[in-house]
């Protein structure tokens, strides 16, 4: 037996007797739970949740088998009752049909609406005290991933009872994962209710974790003499060290995904406002279009969520892409070389297609499923972790750019394309079709706004207003970065964003968002020019 | 429409060719028309064309019972457009040329309190539907929405006393209606004990969408080993990448609950809820209130709009008891005269959709019930907390230093929004 258990049994002897009692369901006798099994099960089905909660406390303690059946119902939302008997049924939905299976002895029952059926309903309290109850029960699961999160649950009140059962099971245990997390446990709970012989091996093993009840036991913790305070104040600050550390890592993560969502956005404004030399106001309506391609998209493919992302892309880049083209050809081509008519004439065509999207979608803001592998956190560490959905961001911003430089680079498109930016007379001598090569140069800016469209998606609402809110950025990155360089956008889009999350937990968003803007009209003001400023003859005009 | 456009400038014309001819009579007609002033078009018509479509349903619906005082009610409908100073222009274009008994409308307090000055001036009514900051009283504004104390002092008590919480994040939008609910809620919370370390204040643009960093300092707030929760103010938009951030870092209900105060059942269908399962909202009603009256609404509901998907939320609910109140007190006065009916307005009771009775107060607030809500998988709320009874609306809050000595009394012979009980002086001002 390890050491853990013997100062818990040392300690604690009855606690030892109620973890047996635990695992074997033998509690009536001990009359540790105040209720009976039988008159728990019946409370379930009241509206007292006071109630419901020693009831659910002793189904926990009594754990007959039908105990973790029913609880995870519970917490999945799936127990209910019969209005009249009051039996309770675990529901489970068929297509259209209902079918009520009684959690004791009994025939399934298979209905098309849920009437005479009631739910079990929960709290937050009950939430978490079922997760606590589960959580013991799961300590034995075969998968070590279970077990791993069924420790972590515990974790967050860490009981002594827990402790103990912990205690028996620590050594049988074969993930290195859990066993690590045990420790922690059994060392929080050394801390609190141990002697003081144990303390210094406790305050070792926390030192070593970056879990935050761990690092609040230390806190907590009355040292009873000088060496183990001093002791538990240096882990203290190994741990502040370390998370300090991880804070800044977890800033700078969150600037360049701020600043790749402003790359992505300012990347399409770069061609055409910077190539072309076109301020286009209805940039932003262009990422609006993507953005509900990807809604319509996961509406025609309701089953396969994960793939309508990927199909999102390619299709918002056409649906944008040929949306520019239109507008390019009905309007800014007649206005080429008068920036302020195009400016009204695009503010008048976002306003169009903002109360166009009104009309057909509604004014409410549509929902966009996010996939399975984009949702959640890349759990790095106990205080590291980075969401998937930024994550993926980060790499399609890489991904598009790269793609938009190889096309400029190595296509005859892009050559025409600089061509034509650089001197249209000439360029047009030579045999390009300078209004062709306009029109496409256009329709691949606004179909990659459409393919920032499908990110944002993800990210914030998908409304007519979407366009609005990142029409001002992305100037701000276009001219940041420099006029008419592709590379200026990203690097101004990716530093834009690290300043802006390095000043926000300092300064506040609304102060943030401010200072960066004099950042840049200061900066503006030394180099007009922007970042990367353009050389040679085209840029002296 | 153009039929209907030209029909209502030839009443129009033919109202102020005779208000021209010194008729007093201006609002006598065959119709009694009410003035609808919610934005269709802008940032803010994601909420207010509902209440359009509510207003338009009552309407319809006391039609089809025979109208008020045996004339029909015909709605004015106008679009703001989400823009403040417009919604003063079309406030008295509403009064002045349209001759509108009474109007409903506004969601934000600035459009509020850029069409009180036009109210006063042209002492018409106004029913304002939609939970805001207190600190006004106006003869002119019947407020049906919840005043703070309705609303935010309820589901922080319910936080402390039930979930045990001991830390507190109020994290708002950065305008009017935040900043003073933090104010008064920050005043509460410190009255009763809690200290200032615990208590983290976050403003936040209108629209913020980049919510990583404020998240994450929730988080390490939240750390503390101290039940921690967050009070929200966040309005519209905000709130759904909020919640996204919040579940994408793993904070459940469970670890920290956040209270939100502007998060509907309509704001949540735009929405995966179920991430957010657990998380609350305080409102005065839910659409999953089980009352006879909540059915039959929600059933004309679905019929008018005719969706049945569309949901019902708070809003609709004070424009249903706003409407109802207004029907009863111009039945009782026997006319439409604004100046009649705002004082035969305090004191008319009506039943509202929770299975109760709200009336209508001389500080020109109701009574309501308080209740908390649980988010559903399904976008709906569960109901895990309510009131014992009704609260009164309370326009000055008893938290602020300032406001703690004001009342408001629209009967005659105090008739005052703003009375001091120190000074005993009204000070003078229409709100």
């Amino acid at each position: 037996m390890s050491e853990y258990a013997i100062t818990a049994k040392a300690k604690k002897p009855a606690l030892l007797l109620l973890c047996l009692a635990l695992l074997t369901g033998f509690v009536q006798q001990l009359a540790a739970a105040e209720l009976s099994l039988e008159e728990s099960w019946k409370i379930l089905s009241s509206k007292n949740y006071k109630k419901k909660a020693r009831a659910i406390e002793a189904i926990a303690q009594h754990n007959p088998p039908e105990a973790y059946v029913a609880l995870k119902a519970m917490l999945n939302g799936q127990l209910y009752y019969a209005r009249r008997s009051k039996e309770l049924y675990i529901l489970k939905e068929a297509g259209d049909n209902y079918i009520f299976t009684p959690l004791f002895a009994g025939e399934a029952v298979t209905r098309e609406s849920k009437r005479g059926f009631k739910k079990i309903r929960i709290n937050n309290r009950l939430r978490s005290l079922i997760r606590q109850s589960l959580a013991v029960m799961q300590l034995k699961d075969d998968d070590a991933d279970v077990r791993l999160a069924a420790v972590q649950e515990l974790l967050k009140n860490p009981e002594a009872e827990a402790a103990a059962l912990i205690a028996s099971l620590i050594d049988k245990e074969t993930d290195s994962r859990v066993q690590k997390a045990m420790r922690t446990l059994l060392a929080i709970n050394q801390l609190e209710y141990g002697d003081e012989a144990a303390h210094p091996h406790a305050i070792e093993t926390l030192a070593a974790s970056l879990n935050t009840s761990a690092m609040n036991a230390l806190r907590n913790y009355q040292a009873p003499n000088k060496v183990l305070e001093k002791k538990a104040r240096a882990a203290i600050k190994r741990i502040n060290d370390q998370r300090d550390l991880y804070a800044k890592a977890e800033t700078m993560f969150f600037g360049l995904s701020l600043g790749s969502v402003l790359a992505l956005a300012a990347i399409g404004l770069a061609i055409t406002f910077g190539v072309m030399g076109v301020i286009n106001m209805a940039h932003g309506e262009l990422i609006m279009i993507g953005a509900y391609t990807t809604y319509v998209i996961q509406l025609l493919m309701p089953e396969h969520i994960g793939l309508s992302i990927l199909v999102a892309v390619p299709a918002a880049f056409v649906v944008s892409g040929l949306v520019g083209i239109a507008i390019e050809r009905s309007v800014i081509r007649h206005l080429y070389g008068r920036p302020l008519e195009t400016l009204l004439a695009t503010f008048g065509v976002s306003l169009i297609l903002q109360q166009t999207v009104r009309s057909i979608f509604s004014p409410l803001n549509r929902s966009v499923e996010t996939p399975q592998w984009m949702s959640g956190a890349w759990q790095i560490n106990e205080v590291l972790a980075l969401t998937w959905n930024r994550f993926y961001i980060i790499i399609f911003c890489l991904a598009v750019f790269i793609a938009l430089i190889l096309v400029m680079k190595k296509t005859v498109l892009g050559l025409q394309v600089r061509a034509v930016s650089q001197n249209r007379m000439m360029a047009r001598a030579m045999g390009v079709r300078s209004e062709w090569v306009d029109a496409l140069t256009f329709g691949l800016g606004a179909g990659i706004a459409g393919m920032a469209g499908v990110a944002l998606s993800l990210l914030t609402n998908v409304g007519p207003n979407l366009g609005q809110s990142y029409i001002i950025d992305s100037f701000m990155v276009v001219v940041f970065g420099g006029v008419g360089n592709l590379w200026g956008a990203l690097v101004a889009g990716m530093s834009l964003g690290v300043i802006n999350k390095m000043l926000e937990p300092w300064a506040g968003a609304v102060l943030a968002k401010i200072l960066v803007l004099v950042f840049i009209i200061l900066f503006i003001q030394k180099r007009p020019k922007g970042l990367f400023p353009q050389r040679g003859r085209a840029a002296e005009d | 429409m153009t039929t209907k456009k030209l029909k209502k400038m030839a009443i129009a014309a033919l109202l102020a060719a005779s208000s021209l001819a010194g008729t007093t009579l201006a609002w006598a007609g065959d119709t009694i028309k009410i003035g609808v002033l919610h934005s269709l078009s802008g940032t803010m018509a994601i909420s207010e064309t509902t209440l359009k479509d509510t207003m338009l349903m009552l309407i319809a619906e006391q039609n089809k019972k025979g109208g008020v005082l045996g004339k029909k009610l015909e709605a004015v409908v106008v679009d703001p457009a989400s823009n403040w100073p417009l919604f003063a222009e079309k406030a008295r274009e509403l009064i002045s040329k349209d001759k509108v008994d009474v109007v409903f409308g506004c969601w934000t307090s600035v459009s509020r309190k850029s069409v009180l000055p036009v109210f006063e001036e042209l002492n018409s009514i106004l029913f304002y539907p939609v939970q805001y900051e207190g600190e006004e009283s106006s003869k002119n504004v019947f407020y049906t929405g919840a005043a703070p104390n309705q609303q935010a002092i309820p589901a922080v008590d319910y936080l402390m006393n039930e979930v045990g919480v001991k830390r507190w994040v109020l994290a708002g939008t950065d305008y009017v209606y935040p900043r003073t609910t933090n104010k008064i809620l920050k005043a509460y919370l410190m009255a009763k004990g809690v200290k200032k370390k615990d208590i983290m204040i976050n403003y936040t643009p209108f629209g913020h969408s980049d919510w990583q960093s404020i998240v994450s300092e929730i988080k390490k707030f939240g750390s503390a080993g101290k039940k921690t929760a967050v009070v929200s103010t966040i309005n519209g938009d905000a709130n759904i990448p909020f919640y996204k951030e919040l579940a994408n870092q793993g904070i459940s209900a469970e670890d920290i609950p956040v209270v939100a105060f502007s998060v509907g059942e309509e704001e949540l269908s735009g929405l995966d809820t179920k991430p957010l399962v657990g998380h609350l909202a305080a409102w005065n009603y839910f659409m999953s209130v089980e009352s006879d009256e909540n059915e039959e609404f929600i059933e004309n509901w679905h019929k008018f709009i005719k969706n049945k998907k569309r949901v019902t939320n708070d809003p609709m609910e004070a424009h249903y008891i706003g409407f109802n109140m207004w029907v009863k007190a111009v039945e009782k006065a026997g006319t439409t005269d604004p100046k009649v009916v705002q004082d035969a307005l305090i004191g008319v009771t009506v039943p509202n959709l929770s299975g109760g009775y709200s009336a209508m107060m001389p500080n020109h607030h109701i009574t309501k019930p308080v209740l908390i809500g649980e988010i559903q998988k399904n976008g709906q709320f569960d109901i895990v907390w309510e009131t014992s009874g009704l609260v009164p609306g309370d326009a000055w809050s008893d938290y602020l230093p300032g406001s703690r000595d004001l009342i408001s009394d629209w009967r005659a012979p105090l008739s005052c929004g703003n009375y001091n009980v120190k000074t005993k002086k009204c000070s003078g001002q229409n709100y």
